[in-house]
């Protein structure tokens, strides 16, 4: 096989495991416009606010270190313990719920029946609050998160595929970190699914999602559906930002894979998990994909910025509802 | 206020039919409900006996409707109470009156419509699993016992009314009558101690008509629920119900037997009008 072609299934297989990156992000918005109708603004910043939270713990950090000192005058920074990482987790989700729970609380719980611009708007509010939240907790250097996860091309799969080209190819190069985020994403979307369709909070969660009044009519509480869905929100946010921080640091940039989420969204559909998967596939592949035969040789580069976006936006104008989501029919 | 003329004793009646009616389930005393300066319900006082079929008439904007939200908890009246199983409500919400054994339909119809019609009445099992979402997602055990159990208590309701074919198809697919039948599907699955049905019969045509009132009159032979139902159509109501109230903007007007409110002079002026003289 030609090195050229080699090379590009290189690319494709970087830009499956960049999408799920995507598509990770992009399920935590699903999750929540699905069951309230709410375009949920401040994911990225629920993936930040997590990430910061984790490594925070991680390192024993005293939270609102700085409001503190300020107010009482001491001089307390450090807990002087380390967490380790797998109860740190824990404890970040333990977080991310009472988020949730406060979200509901004091938020969303009062704009109930309000237009979906209103909760839009209130979204912006949060994520403005909880990026602030978020520096006055764990302060705003840029943290680096290490949870030991491996990181670094694969030996392995050099070696192996090495021999599949001439002498000019060495390899697929394939970063382990990327490949752990993969088995971590596929591993949280099927339980995820498995959740939704055989648990009887699952099947409560799609009621809501589909019929407000019906689904009070059946006994489920509203209320508790919404508080289950930011917590799995926080969930999804907090694996984005794990894998993310370990990625490229914990930083405010983070945040900014909302942006990332949004063209993944107009492809696959608000509404729909599969979409969410599907989309930011075909949006990693193909800003990979066309970076790497048009972009770079052709238009100076850095075409990863807009390409998903310009792919989006050819989407809504032949396909509005996204590949996966619900057709809009109007009866008259 | 007139009292059913076959009254045996205070605990129930038996009926003409010979179905045996016990004693009050739900009780409304002095209900109001104001939206604003409008009054929906001005102090309305009615019971619901067990095992009967009560229903309530009126003209377009009599409260109706108002008064079988009330009971559903949807909405919360200014005065009055609610007595349910011998007991005063506290003012719930929806939900957790469904979990007290109330279940509802709508006049609009309002179903799960991008699930399936299995789905759909699955949901009205919901508040009788008890295992936890843990066991429940890798499906052992006990989980597995009360999904068949509550699967084949589904599939018994799917059979009973008839709906079988249609198992699996979305309920956003299905034409008007289907989803009306879908929807008492769903409220009689949770087995309901009192089911309201909110215009079951509505937009339907005779024969659809006719299959809904045998389905409301078995679901009460057989499995003893008690109902509650406002329907537009005399006929269907006078064949169907044991005792009927009458609403007229928002009060009572009568109360008792189907042939006694037929000949109650009230009820013939809200219906037909009175010249004014």
């Amino acid at each position: 096989m030609p090195a050229d072609f080699l090379y590009g299934i290189e690319v494709v297989l970087n830009g499956l495991m960049a999408g799920v990156m995507y598509a990770l992000v992009a399920l935590g918005f699903v999750l929540i416009f699905k069951a309230s109708g709410i375009f949920n603004f401040a994911q990225g910043v629920m993936a930040l606010f997590a990430a910061l939270t984790l490594v925070g713990i991680m390192q024993g950090q005293v939270p609102f270190a700085h409001l503190i000192n300020e107010i009482f005058g001491t001089e307390v920074h450090h807990f002087g313990w380390e967490v380790p990482a797998l109860l740190a987790i824990l404890l970040t989700l333990v977080v991310m719920i009472a988020l949730a729970w406060s979200i509901q609380k004091f938020l969303f719980k009062h704009l109930v029946g309000q237009e979906p611009i209103i909760l839009f708007m209130a979204t912006i509010g949060l994520a403005y609050f909880l990026e602030g939240l978020g520096d006055l907790m764990w302060g705003s250097n840029i943290k680096t998160l290490d949870l030991g996860l491996p990181q670094g091309g694969s030996r392995w799969i050099e070696d192996a595929t090495a021999g599949l080209g001439g002498d000019d190819f060495y390899g697929f190069f394939i970063d382990k970190l990327d490949l752990v985020a993969t088995l971590v994403a596929i591993v949280l979307v099927l339980s995820l699914i498995a959740f939704s369709q055989y648990t009887k909070h699952g099947r409560a969660m799609r009621a809501v999602a589909d019929d407000h009044q019906a689904a009070l009519s059946v006994g489920i509480s509203l209320n508790f559906i919404w508080v289950l869905v930011w917590s799995l929100a926080g969930l999804v946010a907090l694996v984005a930002g794990v894998m993310w921080g370990a990625k490229s640091g914990v930083q405010f940039s983070l945040s900014l894979i909302a942006l990332k989420a949004l063209p993944v969204l107009m492809l696959g559909g608000f509404t729909s998990i599969p979409g969410a998967i599907v989309g930011g596939l075909i949006i990693g592949v193909g800003e990979k994909l066309f970076e790497y035969t048009i972009g770079a040789p052709f238009l100076g580069g850095a075409t990863e910025n807009w390409f998903a976006y310009m792919l989006a936006l050819m989407f809504l104008v032949f396909r509005p509802q996204g590949l996966f989501g619900e057709k809009i029919i109007e009866r008259v | 206020m007139s009292t059913p003329a076959t009254e045996l004793q205070q605990d129930g009646y038996i009926t003409a039919d010979g179905r045996k009616i016990g004693s009050v389930m739900m009780d409304l005393r002095s209900i109001t409900l104001r939206f604003g300066g409008v009054v929906a319900i001005q102090d309305i006082s009615f019971d619901i006996r067990q095992g009967e079929i009560r229903a309530i008439i009126g003209p377009n904007g009599a409260g109706k409707s108002s008064m079988l939200n009330v009971i559903s908890g949807f909405y919360q009246p200014q005065q009055g109470e609610v007595w349910f199983l011998g007991k005063k409500r506290p003012p719930l919400k929806p939900y957790q009156v469904a979990r007290q054994g109330i279940a509802r339909t709508f006049q609009n119809i309002a179903l799960f419509q991008g699930m399936t019609v299995l789905d759909n009445v699955m949901t009205g099992r919901l508040n009788h699993m008890k295992t936890g979402w843990l066991a429940q997602s890798i499906w052992l055990g006990r989980a597995n016992k009360e999904e068949r159990i509550n699967r084949r208590k589904v599939e018994e309701i799917i059979d009973f009314l008839e709906i079988q074919s249609i198992r699996k198809t979305p309920v956003g697919r299905l034409p008007y009558g289907l989803k009306k039948r879908v929807e008492l599907a769903r409220a009689l699955a949770a087995e309901p101690d009192l089911l309201l049905l909110d215009e079951p019969m509505a937009g339907m045509n005779v024969e659809e008509k006719e299959d809904m009132s045998r389905f409301i009159l078995d679901a009460n032979d057989e499995y003893g629920t008690t109902i509650a139902l406002i329907e537009h159509d005399m006929g269907v109501v006078m064949d169907l119900s044991d005792r009927v109230v009458v609403m007229d903007y928002g009060r009572k007007i009568g109360d008792g037997t189907p042939d006694e409110v037929r000949n109650n002079e009230e009820v013939i002026a809200a219906y037909l009008g009175v010249p004014n003289d």
